[in-house]
Formats: structure tokens, sequence, C-alpha cells
């Protein structure tokens, strides 16, 4: 990997205020996903802020009656806090699906958000491809595609958002808290959050380049049936083909959000109004438009079925 | 000593050590992390440097350019390999691709440059420097369109007029995808040079091939070279050959005058070293309306760079079932992939994935239970020469041992179901010939009665100290705590190493030979003829004469070597090959398709077991294989590029421990005079041959939708399957 300088901080406003003072400068918390990236010469930052002293590893209650997530909170002890499991048990379980008992003790919270696409020609660096070197194509559309998007994805680039947790965080609602290095701060729904490709895809997230991840909010809870299902080749350690995160209501109303089907995790407000209808008459809705490849056609059966299971009180 | 006629009783029959579960000799060394494996031979050569390999990023064309500037000016860089400092180096006869050298690339991740510098992350760093020009020329990279040339295979009776006037048929075609090894320890390479001598410690599975390879590659005197690779974390194939870890360490070390090591990283392996190729293969199988074949034939075709074979998919269907008419077509297309070569099992692993769906479809059509159908087609005799029997043969004790252990009773396609799950079960037979290969070992009885076992022979995680171990003990009367293995080292007599499961069954016969000529030697020095002395419990007994083995060799070691040979009359008298069943139970979930074992069983008919703790081993080591060929291993070919994509352990995905349910494992144990003095055959092999279509055939049992397409993703699936009603 490229020579890098590093240096520890001790609060969020120093963390904003170096990555604002350095050029090249990047966040490094659990590292799980910017370790690997830069051994492969995929990211190559001049300077590492390491915020794993900033103490923000705590889970407070909010005035509204929600929770307030800080960005250190490891995805262990997310998915295990009572709080969390009681009144959030989708979270727990997307949290659980996802990566290794290693990798969730080490993995944060906002680490997470960011993990970046597993698009394989992401990690060829001979390879083509607009996310990792803007303007130099996509080799992804005429080659192996079979984890790719089937909507939300352009001409520049179909690379999936790979995660979990934030695909559970999207159909709670959830917002991002970020500090910039003059100390301003806001709080961004999970939808704004993440950016569609169209014709910059290594742009994926609202963030500017001073900015940076507090918390995570969660709104009171709904209630509800929780219910988080991952579809993948084998029974664990592989990221999603497709996932589904729904919440459902006794009357059959509810909400649903898919992962591995898009660059950020796939909510669209009016399929949940036709929750009731049935799982058919929601990804109808979620997925009119989808533009899949050949190979990844299957995802729009498999999101509707996985779905239907939900539905059909069969989900786990 | 020559194994020319079959194996009568001897001291290897009194089972005291072999045949018994011991567990690993090496096993502590191995959990403890003291068993030095390649790349951490840190001892071995001082001042090792790092190699870190770049690959070509393109499948065909020819480098125009390299900058090596900025990477020669890196931190710690202390030279760079380039492939344009060289013509290509010579190919060996083991090789297809080319390993290094020459500005033409054949193939994606060729190794084009090596930077050598003081520490990993400064190699790595410098790889990651290197701008290249490339010329890109058009390759071919689609098995369908490409050029093909058939093998020669003899056919027997007349076919197409025997499947034509056949009252049942079957005809279908099926693929395999590409496939790789994916063994956990990665090629790696130390080499250092002393004046013209070349010393390489690295792991691989055939000591002698590599040596042989790097002699002719580098262009040195046999005498010069010495390859060590004592312990190997896997090879499955990939390791059966010298590959461009060993190549580049020799060359490198050479330039910059000091130890270096290179470790092929994960994203290289998969097109940089070798693969199984992909199939297409037909199989037609014409019967009579009871159920027996009248004329079976299988159509194979794969891919190979210029001058490979391809995987031949067709060849157990020359042998395993009867049938009076046989037609075979071995089809190789020439292409621009990286090389495919051999994988555990070759030809076997990919043609039972076919046949044994094939011989559930045709049992279906006859209207046979699909166990019943198998033992109605057994055959004692090789189909092409009927004068030719197998040495020994219980496939149909394999089936009906199987069946009723497992309880076999399949009902009807997708009419179990329980819950949200579709129940099945299902069944394949496996098949594998058993070859050997000559073998020699040293064996050296110390002054303190301890015996030193020496052979090239390879320890693959397969067990082969151990069962060496055990058959030393037996031969000698001793305990396997007083025998001491030695292995991997080119230094110590050539044995047949380990590939195409000939290892245990050859290698064994090697210390049998030798252990025999010691027995000759002390039986010499007591004055006793060799036939009427005793070896047992560390004694050894002449008449009314008793002695300890180290008052024997109290003054001297005493060292003997042998090799054995095997006779033409094992191949021209007989068949020897081993067999299985394999019965499978899995449960696929009707709304999303996702498939769940629940359970295993192989019977396998491979022999004497040597050692039942290892040879279990390999057995459910290669059924977990096995779900991973069935169910998800697929490299996934980008065919505009010519490469194959999903090149890390993330992409190419393997079983895991929540894929795998109870696996029982059964032996037979049918001891096989023909075979070896040891009366044993391989199983490393066999554990795989078949696991596959048994998962698909319970797949089909439980869904009724037949995936003829390698692996059975829940997408080829679903859109076949139902949608469940609520409720
Ligand atoms: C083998 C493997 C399997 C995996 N499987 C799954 C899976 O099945 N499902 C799944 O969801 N994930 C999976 N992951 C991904 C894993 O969840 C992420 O690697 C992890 O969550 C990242 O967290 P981290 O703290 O280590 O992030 P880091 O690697 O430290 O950082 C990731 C990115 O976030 C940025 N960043 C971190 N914190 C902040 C902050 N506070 N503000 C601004 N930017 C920040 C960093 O600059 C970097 O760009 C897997 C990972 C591996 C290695
Ligand atoms: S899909 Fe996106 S990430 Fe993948 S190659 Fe194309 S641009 Fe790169």
């Amino acid at each position: 990997m490229k020579s890098f300088s590093y240096e520890r901080v001790a609060t969020a406003a120093e963390a904003a205020s170096a990555l604002g003072r350095t050029k090249g400068a990047k966040i490094i918390a659990g590292g799980t996903n910017l370790l690997d990236l830069m051994k492969l010469g995929i990211e190559a930052p001049d300077h590492l802020v390491d915020v794993n002293g900033l103490g923000l590893d705590k889970i407070e209650e909010t005035a509204e009656g929600g929770l307030r997530i800080g960005t250190l909170v490891r995805n262990t002890d997310m998915a295990a806090d009572a709080r969390i499991r009681a009144d959030y048990p989708l979270l727990t379980r997307a949290v659980l699906a996802g990566a290794s008992g290693q990798l969730r003790n080490k993995a944060t919270t906002g680490g997470n958000l960011l993990q970046r696409t597993r698009c394989p020609y992401f990690y060829d660096t001979a390879m083509p491809c607009n996310k990792r070197k803007p303007g130099s194509g996509c080799a992804a559309l005429s080659g192996a595609s079979r984890q790719l998007a089937v909507i939300g994805g352009s001409e520049a680039c179909i690379a999936t958002y790979p995660g979990d947790m934030a695909v559970a965080m999207r159909a709670l609602d959830a917002a991002v808290e970020t500090v910039r290095a003059d100390g301003t701060t806001r709080s961004i729904p999970l939808d704004q959050f993440y950016h569609l490709p169209g014709t910059s895809p290594d742009v994926e997230n609202d963030l500017a380049a001073d900015e940076l991840i507090t918390h995570v909010t969660l709104p009171a809870p709904v209630g509800g049936e929780q219910t988080y299902t991952k579809i993948r080749d084998r029974a664990s350690y592989a990221f999603a083909l497709v996932s589904v995160a729904v919440i459902r209501h006794s009357d059959g109303s509810g909400r649903v959000a898919f992962g591995g089907m898009a660059p950020k995790p796939w909510r669209a407000e009016e399929a949940d109004a036709a929750m009731a209808k049935g799982a058919e008459a929601v990804t109808e809705i979620a997925f009119a438009g989808a533009n899949p490849t050949e190979d990844n056609a299957f995802k729009l059966p498999l999101a509707q079925r996985a779905l239907a299971k939900i539905l059909h009180g069969k989900g786990e | 000593m020559k194994f020319d006629h079959p194996a009568t009783d001897g001291p290897a029959d009194r089972q005291n050590v072999l045949g018994k579960p011991h567990k690993r000799i090496e096993g502590p060394l191995k959990v403890t992390g003291r068993a030095p494996y390649a790349y951490e031979r840190h001892d071995v050569a001082p001042n090792q440097l790092v190699g870190y390999p770049l690959g070509a990023g393109i499948a065909k064309g020819r480098i125009v350019a390299m900058d090596l500037e900025a990477a020669k000016a890196a931190p710690g860089v202390v030279d760079i390999l380039s492939t344009l400092d060289m013509e290509t180096l010579p190919v060996a006869a083991t090789n297809v691709a080319p390993l290094f050298g020459g500005d033409e690339v054949r193939h994606y991740h060729q190794a084009i440059a090596l930077v050598i510098a003081e520490t990993f992350e400064q190699a790595r760093a410098a790889a990651q420097m290197i701008r290249v020009e490339y010329a890109e020329t058009v390759g071919r990279f689609d098995m369908a369109t490409a050029d093909t040339e058939d093998a020669d295979i003899p056919n027997i009776g007349d076919f197409d007029t025997a499947f034509a006037e056949a009252e049942v048929t079957s005809d279908h075609t099926y693929t395999t995808p590409a496939q790789s090894h994916a063994m956990m320890e990665p090629h790696a390479s130390i080499a250092q040079w002393q004046g013209e001598k070349l010393v390489v410690w690295t792991s691989n599975q055939m000591i002698n091939w590599a040596k042989k390879a790097l002699v002719t590659t580098l262009s040195l005197d046999p005498e010069n070279v010495r390859v060590d690779s004592p312990y190997i974390g896997g090879g499955f194939g990939s390791k059966l050959f010298l590959r461009s870890d060993a190549v580049m360490a020799a060359l490198a070390a050479k330039k910059v005058g000091q130890a270096v090591k290179v470790s092929l990283p994960r994203p290289f392996i998969f097109n940089n070293t070798t693969h199984r190729s992909a199939t297409v293969q037909r199989i037609r199988i014409g019967m009579a309306k009871d159920g027996r074949i009248k004329a079976i034939s299988h159509e194979n075709l794969s891919g190979t760079l210029p001058g490979g074979a391809g995987e031949d998919a067709t060849n157990q269907t020359r042998y395993f079932y009867a049938g009076d008419h046989r037609k075979f077509l071995n089809r190789i297309a020439t292409m621009d992939l990286p090389e495919s070569n051999a994988m555990r099992a070759p030809g076997e692993a990919s043609g039972l994935m076919a046949l044994e769906i094939a011989m559930d479809e045709a049992a279906e059509a006859a209207g046979i239970d699909p166990v019943r159908f198998r033992i109605i087609n057994d055959t004692q005799v090789d189909p092409e020469n009927p004068e030719r029997r197998f040495s020994q043969r219980h496939f149909i004790e394999c089936l009906e041992r199987g069946a009723a252990e497992f309880g076999w009773a399949p009902t009807a396609p997708a009419m179990r179901r329980e819950g949200r799950w579709l129940v099945g079960q299902g069944v394949a037979g496996g098949y594998r010939g058993s070859p050997v290969m000559p073998s020699g070992a040293r064996v050296r009885l110390q002054p303190d009665g301890r015996l030193i076992v020496e052979t090239d022979m390879t320890d693959i995680g397969t067990g082969s100290y151990t069962v060496l171990g055990q058959t030393a003990a037996e031969m000698l009367g001793l305990s396997l705590d007083k025998i001491e293995v030695l292995l991997g080292d080119s230094a110590f007599p050539v044995s047949a190493g380990s590939g195409g499961q000939w290892g245990a069954t050859s290698s064994t016969g090697g210390v049998y030979a030798a252990c025999m000529a010691l027995r000759e030697q002390i039986s010499k020095q007591i004055g006793a003829d060799a036939d009427t002395v005793d070896f047992r419990d560390g004694l050894v007994t002449a008449g009314n004469r008793t002695m300890t083995l180290s008052e024997i060799a109290a003054g001297k070691e005493i060292i003997a070597e042998d090799k054995m040979e095997f006779g033409e009359f094992r191949k021209e008298a007989y068949e020897v090959a081993t067999f299985a069943s394999h019965f499978v139970e899995v449960a696929v979930d009707a709304y999303t398709g996702e498939v769940r074992l629940r359970r295993m069983l192989a019977v396998c008919d491979a022999g004497r077991i040597l050692n039942p703790i290892t040879a279990r081993s390999q057995v459910i080591g290669a059924m977990t294989m096995g779900v991973g060929a069935a169910l998800m291993e697929h490299m996934e070919l980008d065919a505009t590029r010519g490469f194959f994509a999903n090149h890390d352990l993330a992409g190419y995905e393997v079983p895991v421990h929540a894929d795998i349910p109870d696996q029982e494992v059964i032996f037979l144990d049918t001891a096989d005079a023909a075979s070896s003095p040891l009366k044993a055959k391989g199983v490393g092999e066999l554990g795989l041959c078949g696991v596959a279509a048994a998962i698909a055939n319970a797949v089909y049992n439980a869904t009724g939708v037949r995936v003829r397409d390698y692996p059975v993703t829940l997408d080829k699936v679903i859109d076949r399957l139902p949608m469940p009603d609520a409720g």
C-alpha cells in the first residue's frame, strides 16, 4: 500500500478539522474494510485519522424516545444491546446476518454504513471501473454481474451497496449525525445519505470531505413484527444476493427495505403502502423501472419470493 | 522390488499398527503452529528478501513497455525482475503455460514482474507503481466457438443403431463450470543459491516433478537442484506442478545474490495458476424395458491453452456400467484462458457430476428405483474388454449397504413437504481408478532402536506421515512412536508423490520395499534366513535366539533403501479401481430455492483401509468439496476480457461449516491383493466422485426441478418452483 501519515485524535471536532486540514485524508475506525482496500491499492489515502479514541461508543436514549448510537459502537455490541434487541430487533438480526463474529467485534457503526461495494471489478485494479477510477469505464456492464444492481444503477456503474445493517436502518428511518471542521452539525435521513451513482459513482454519500459521522439515531420504536431475511449462495459468511427487512403491524401495514438490489438500501414508501396486498404488489412498485442484466435478473423474482416468505410468516 | 503378482500374506497383514485409528503423528506440530510451511521457513536461509509479483492485466497480446522507474525508487526496493529481461523460459513437460519471460502475454495474470524488497509491504506497494503498456490482441474465450480437436477413444459395437432401437432412452446435456482448487495455503517458495546450487523451499505435491521442471525451466544441472516441501497446506492438484512462485524466487535470488521468498497473492492464484476446465457433456443412454443398458454414449467438451489436455470427463463412463454398444467423444477446445489442468479426481469429478444425473434420469425414464437401476447395470469386467476383470468391485454392496444404513426411501419428485421445506433424497455412484507410481524409500535403524523413514513423498494434509509410519512400524514389529518419518526433500529417494489418489497406495509400497530390504540386512547380520526371522514388539527372533533391534544396531545405524515398482500384470489382467455410493437428503426452501443439506452418507470400496481416521478425513473433506461443486463453486468467466472475475475467496465461495450437515462414512475394507503389497487403494479422490450429482438428484427429488447446469444455485430452481400459497 502507498505510504501514508497517521494521527490519533481525541474528539470529533479534532477529527473533523484533521480531515479538513489534510488533503486525501480518511478516517480509520475498525479498519476491516479500509485496510483491505488499501492493501490492494484500491484506496490510497495520504493520511489516516484514527477515531478509535473518540469515545463515541455509547448507545443513549433520545428525548424523542429513540436511540442515539455512537459511531464507534462495535457491531457486536450494537446487536447485543438489550434496548435494540427489545425495540429494534430488525437491527440486531441484520447485523448478525453480516460478516463473522471476529469482524463484527471490530467493525463500527459508521464504518459499516460506509463499507464499499463488492463488485469484482472494483477489486481488480487492472480493470476499468468508474467508481475506483472515475472516467475509466465500467467493466461490469459487459462482464460478470450476477451480484450487481437491478435498479438504481446507471450507464456508469451498476454496483450494489453490499451491507446488511444499513438495510435495517433504512426500514427503521434512521438518520446519520455528522460534524464538520467548522463545527457545524447536521442530521441526514439515511435515504438522502446515500447517493445513486448517476455519472459519478465515486461519490457514494452526502458527506463532505471534512465531515465525520458521529452518531446514528433511531426514532422511537415502531413496534410490529420485525424480520430480516438474507439470501445467499452459501449458508453463512457471504454477502446477500437479496436481503429483505420487514416491519409488519397486525393491521397488515408496514415497511420494507431491500438489500443487494441497488447502489443503496432500497425502499419506496409507495411500495410500503401496498404491503397489505402482498409481496407481488410491493415488489412491482418498489422495482418499477428495474433494469437487470441477464446474470442478475433472478434477483427480481427472488426479492418477491423472499418478501412473500416473510409476509406468510415463514421468515425465521 | 517389483510388485509383479498379487500380494500374498506377509508381515504387513498382521494389522497390529496398520489399519488402526492412529491420530496424525504430525498433528501436534500443526495445531501448535510449529509445522513450518514454506513461507514461514525463516531459519533455512539468512537475510531473506521478499518478492511480490505483478500479473498481466490483459489476457492476450504483447507487452510494449514497462515503466519500472517509480517502483525502483520506492522505499525498500532492492531490485525488480521483469519478464522483458529474458526470453520466454523453456516449458517443462508437466507445464502447459510458460511460467515467466518474454513479452508475449498468453493469459490473464501471467506473471510479468517481481518486485524484490526488504519487506512484504514495500514490495507490494512498489508492485502497484509499475506501469505497463500492452498491445492487446483478440483471444479465444468462448468454448462454444473455439476450434476443437478430438481425442481418440475406442468405440464399441454400434451405438447409433442400438440407441435408435432402444425401448427406453435418455438424452441430455450437462454443464460444469470452471473450478478453482482454493486450497488454504497459497503457492509459496523461498529460493537460495550457493554458487551453482539452488535450493527451493516450497509447497509442492510432487517433489521430483518440481525438481525436473526447475531443471528444464532454468536450464540447470539436476545435481545442483534441491527441493524441500515437508508441510503443505492443501493442494488438490494445484501444486502438482512447478509454478511461477518458485521460478520467480529462483530468478530473483540469482539476480540479487540473496535468498528471496515469494508467495502468490490470493487474487493472483485464480488466473495465474491452474484450474479445472469447464465442461459441456452430452450423455445418451438406451435401455431395454427392464432397465438394462444397451447403449451408452458420453461426449465431452472442455477447454485448454494450446498444448494442454483439458478435462476428459468421459473416462469413468468407459468402465462404470455395462452395455454392449458404447460411443465416446472427447473434444478439446483451444482457448486463451488461464491454464486448465488437474484438480482432485481430474476427469471423474466432472464426469460423474454429469453421468450420475444422467443415470438418475435414465432410471426415471425406465421407471426403476435409481439404486436398483445401478445394481442392474453393474459389471464385473471391463466393458471394452471383457477378458479383463475388475480386481475387486463391490459397488453393489456399496449401494445396498448405503441404502439400508441411510434409510433410502425417496418419494416421487416434489411430494415430501415439511412446512416451507421441500425434502428429497438423492443417490449417486462414485468411481475412480486406483493408479500406482513407482515409489522409493530409505529406512535407517538407529542404535537406540528407533527407525527413521526417508522418502520424497509429500503429506498435503492427507496423512502420509502417519500411514508411512504405520507401515514401517508394522514391518519391523515396532510401535508407531518409535518411527520418525521425514518427507518432501529431493535429497530423499524419489517417491510417487501426492496426486491421482496414488499417493498412499504407492508410497506405502515403497516403504514396504525398503523395510523388506532392512529385514534382509538384519537377518544377514545375525546370520539367519530372512524368511524365518520374526520381527515383533521391538524384538527379533531367529530360531531360539531373541534380540532387541537396538542391540542389533548398537554399533552403527543400519540403512536400507529400495523402490517399489508395479508390474504390468496389474494393468493387463485387471482394472484396479475404487467405488462408492453417496446418499444425501436435502431440504429446499419452497420460497427462495435455498438448498440445505440434512445428511450425507458415503460407502466406500477402497481396498484395505490403512488408517480409518485419516481415510475418513479424506472422504469427509472430499464430500465437503462435493457440496461446493454441487451448490456454489464456479469461476465466473468474463468472456469479454478473458479471465475469471471472482478471483478471491470472497467471490469464489466454498462451503462453510453452516453448509455441512452430519457426514457419515462407511468403509467396506476390502483388501485387494492385486492392488499393492498392502492390498490398499486410493481414497482421497474417490470421496469426491459422485457427491455433487447425489445432491443435484436430491434437489430434483425434493422440488421436481431438474438442474443440469452446475452449480445448482437457487436462481436455477426458483424460476420453475411454484410460489407457495399463504398459510
Ligand atoms: C470477510 C468479510 C465479510 C464481510 N461480510 C459482510 C456481510 O455479510 N454483511 C455486511 O454488511 N458487511 C460485511 N462485511 C463488511 C463489514 O461489515 C465492514 O467491513 C465493517 O462494518 C466496516 O467497519 P469498520 O469500522 O471496520 O470500517 P473501516 O474499515 O474502518 O472504515 C470503512 C470506511 O468508513 C469510513 N469511516 C469509518 N468511520 C467513519 C466515521 N465515523 N465518519 C466518516 N467516515 C468513517 C472510513 O474512512 C472508510 O472509508 C464483511 C467484511 C469482511 C472483511
Ligand atoms: S459496476 Fe461500478 S464498481 Fe463495478 S466496475 Fe462498474 S463502475 Fe466499477
